[in-house]
């Protein structure tokens, strides 16, 4: 017998022959969140803060001055072809000199200093936004190799709670939820910011 | 009906990290005796807890998501056999390989031929439960593959050639001066200046693995959960070591134990708020990555799920003893229970430390081999408060402790002691008699409240881990006669 038929025939030994009915689920926890979008906004923004993240506000119209601004204060001086931003990113949105990801060996993102990408939608009660590889998120390599990150959120995106986030998003997509910069918790159970991933993560909420 | 009965096998001997080398009680004594080991447990717990209980008290709706999560738990268990075919059937049209291993062995050669296929000799792994209970990184080691942990907690204990203490610090029973101590010791080319500041210790980590992520071709995880409907796998994480593995090589070995998936797409609405807030008390934590079988021109693009059972059939064979199949490794028990804390995670012999460890070796390898672990524990019921999905750790405790005494052929004195007090109890003439003779251990005590610790065998087997009050002046009927007259 194979070993995935042996495991299948011990599982229904373990079952027995009469079994039991699968139970109910009761899904009586929140599933929407009625409040009213600035709220949602003021919520994300302090989630986001509470995690050491940079949130800053803007215009639909600022978007790009905002984004070269936000560059600017956490990189310092640096060359605009340091910036690499997701394909898909509207080019009102591009920093001035910025390159465009074009599906180099992933490795070749680590030479970048900073990546500017937007989001597929944020969910404000815990700070996390969610990147799905499509042409405005860009490839899961983007956002994880330059040690600067820079997320455009469009206040439409925004979500209350997990189940209207996970509700929204295409299920087969290589999805990345990122809540604040990368931390850890490995010494004596204390969080610190910046390991692996971007130790810088700003956010440009717009609207 | 018990596991044994049915003829389902349990984890085997040889392999893996399940079994200790000593009974909990004895390892747990020299454990006591610790009192740096015994200072950092305290610190880390009273620190996880304080986090973890304002972010809990947060969410209005926490005992509804946590009743929940144990329905769609008993839910996937009902049905484990069909959620199983359903996601080896949508990782499979996604692009991804299925692999089944009986156990640890199926396992450890299964993963250690798909390195070998790729023609590299070394590996970057995430931090994982299940290739810890198995022992992989000695079976790869013997295959002349470098298996490198990159959680930084995982890494210390590498480096320090030491075994992890907690189910997500397994580090825990360091201090920052210790970690910094092997850092200096073990890391090629580290800063001679390192401080023991964490930051500092976090960048030292990351200079060290930098290139080693570069550079990897395979990279080996475990799963949080795995999405029966649609083949999605799932790793939480917080420092990105997790993403650089999950993304960057050109191979991906997935290793899961049968029970960690969920049936529906929906059901991780309830697991991705339950777990952060439970586990290092944020309300979420740093990275979640997800993924279904491979995606043309992003991430892996060779694909590997091994499913293993390794005792877990056994364990779903028992009608009570199943719920610890339902635990999604938040290591909130280990943070609240008075044994833990005090005994650290090294004494319980297993990967699997603390209240769920209690309930979870003693299972997957037949209690037999883990039968001191059912007894570590006072029975307080603080992990099952605890618990995101509310098992019920003191229930299955006791009926492990029914099962292993039931296992006994020969009378110990325990169960000796115990017939005769029940001979006495059912019959006044004598139970009256038994507690003028228990007065004389009035004398034993010598006026303190307790008797002493080294009475002769087999009353030291008792006294040994438990104080023993002496005897009080009179009985209480006694006490009665005296004051209302008999």
């Amino acid at each position: 017998m194979s070993a995935r038929d042996d495991i299948l025939s011990r599982i229904r030994t373990a079952l027995g022959d009469d079994r039991a009915p699968v139970p109910e689920i009761a899904r009586d926890y929140r599933t929407t969140d009625d409040r009213p979008d600035a709220e949602l906004l003021a919520v994300l923004t302090d989630r986001l803060e509470d995690y050491k993240a940079t949130v800053v506000r803007c215009t639909p119209a600022d978007v790009a001055a905002t984004v070269a601004g936000a560059l600017g204060a956490a990189l310092g001086d640096h060359r605009p072809e340091d910036v690499v931003v997701a394909p898909g990113l509207p080019a009102d949105w591009q920093p001035a000199g910025a390159v465009e990801d074009d599906g180099r060996p992933p490795v070749a993102l680590a030479d970048y200093a900073a990546t500017v990408t937007g989001v597929a939608v944020a969910i404000a009660e815990t700070g996390t936004l969610v990147l799905d590889g499509s042409p405005l998120s860009g490839r899961r390599a983007l956002s994880l190799l330059p040690d600067c990150l820079v997320c455009v959120v469009e206040a439409a995106q925004v979500v209350g709670g997990v189940p209207e986030g996970l509700a929204r998003l295409d299920r087969t997509a290589p999805l990345t939820m990122i809540s604040g910069p990368s931390a850890t918790s490995d010494i004596e159970l204390s969080r610190v910011e910046g390991v692996h991933g971007p130790r810088t993560l700003v956010v440009v909420l717009v609207g | 009906m018990t596991a044994v009965f049915l003829g389902l096998p349990t984890a085997p001997r040889g392999v893996g990290h399940l079994r200790g080398d000593r009974s909990f009680p004895d390892a747990a004594r020299d454990a006591l005796r610790d009192g740096q080991l015994r200072a950092n447990l305290g610190h880390a717990t009273a620190t996880i807890r304080g986090k973890r209980a304002a972010v809990v008290g947060e969410v209005p709706d926490w005992e509804q998501l946590r009743q929940a999560g144990r329905a769609i738990k008993a839910a996937t268990m009902a049905r484990l056999d069909e959620h199983l075919v359903a996601l080896e059937e949508r990782v499979t049209a996604r692009g991804g390989t299925v692999h089944w291993a009986r156990d640890a062995n199926e396992a450890n050669e299964i993963v250690t031929r798909l390195v070998q296929a790729t023609g590299t000799d070394e590996v970057v792994k995430v931090k994982s439960m299940a290739t810890q209970e198995i022992g992989l990184n000695e079976a790869l080691e013997a295959a002349g593959i470098a298996a490198h942990e990159t959680d930084l907690a995982e890494l210390i204990v590498q480096l320090g050639d030491d075994k992890p203490s907690h189910i997500l610090v397994p580090a825990i029973h360091k201090n920052r001066a210790e970690i910094r101590e092997i850092f200096l010791r073990t890391m090629p080319g580290v800063d001679p200046g390192l401080t023991d500041e964490p930051r500092k210790l976090a960048m030292a980590a990351r200079a060290h693995l930098r290139e080693r992520f570069l550079r990897a071709r395979v990279a080996i995880s475990g799963a949080n959960f795995a999405v029966a409907e649609t083949g999605t796998l799932s790793v939480v994480e917080s420092e990105g070591n997790g993403r650089m593995c999950l993304t960057l090589p050109q191979t991906l070995i997935t290793v899961m134990g049968i029970e960690k998936l969920v049936p529906t797409w929906r059901d991780l609405e309830v697991f991705l708020q339950l777990l952060p807030r439970s586990s290092t008390g944020e309300r979420m934590n740093p990275y979640t990555s997800l993924w279904t079988g491979v995606t043309p021109d992003d991430g892996p693009q060779e694909f590997h799920l091994v499913l293993v059972d390794n005792g877990r059939t056994a364990v779903l064979a028992d009608e009570v003893g199943r719920e610890a199949l339902h635990c999604i490794r938040c290591s909130a028990c280990l943070n609240v229970c008075p044994v833990y804390e005090r005994a650290g995670g090294h004494a319980y012999g297993s990967v699997y430390p603390g209240p769920i460890g209690a309930v979870l070796s003693p299972q997957l390898t037949g209690v037999e081999d883990n039968a001191s672990l059912p007894y570590a524990s006072s029975l307080c019921g603080a992990c099952y408060d605890a618990c995101p999905v509310a098992i019920d750790i003191p229930s299955i405790l006791v009926h492990l402790r029914a099962e292993h005494v039931e296992a006994q052929t020969r009378t110990t004195p325990e169960a000796a002691a115990f017939r005769a007090l029940s001979a006495a109890m059912s019959n006044p003439r004598l139970w009256r008699l038994a507690q003028r003779a228990a007065g004389l251990g009035r004398f034993l005590a010598r006026g303190k409240p307790t008797l002493p610790a080294a009475l002769p065998p087999p009353a030291s087997k008792w006294t040994r881990t438990r104080d023993l009050p002496a005897p009080p002046r009179e009985t209480f009927t006694q006490a009665w006669a005296r004051e209302h007259g008999s």
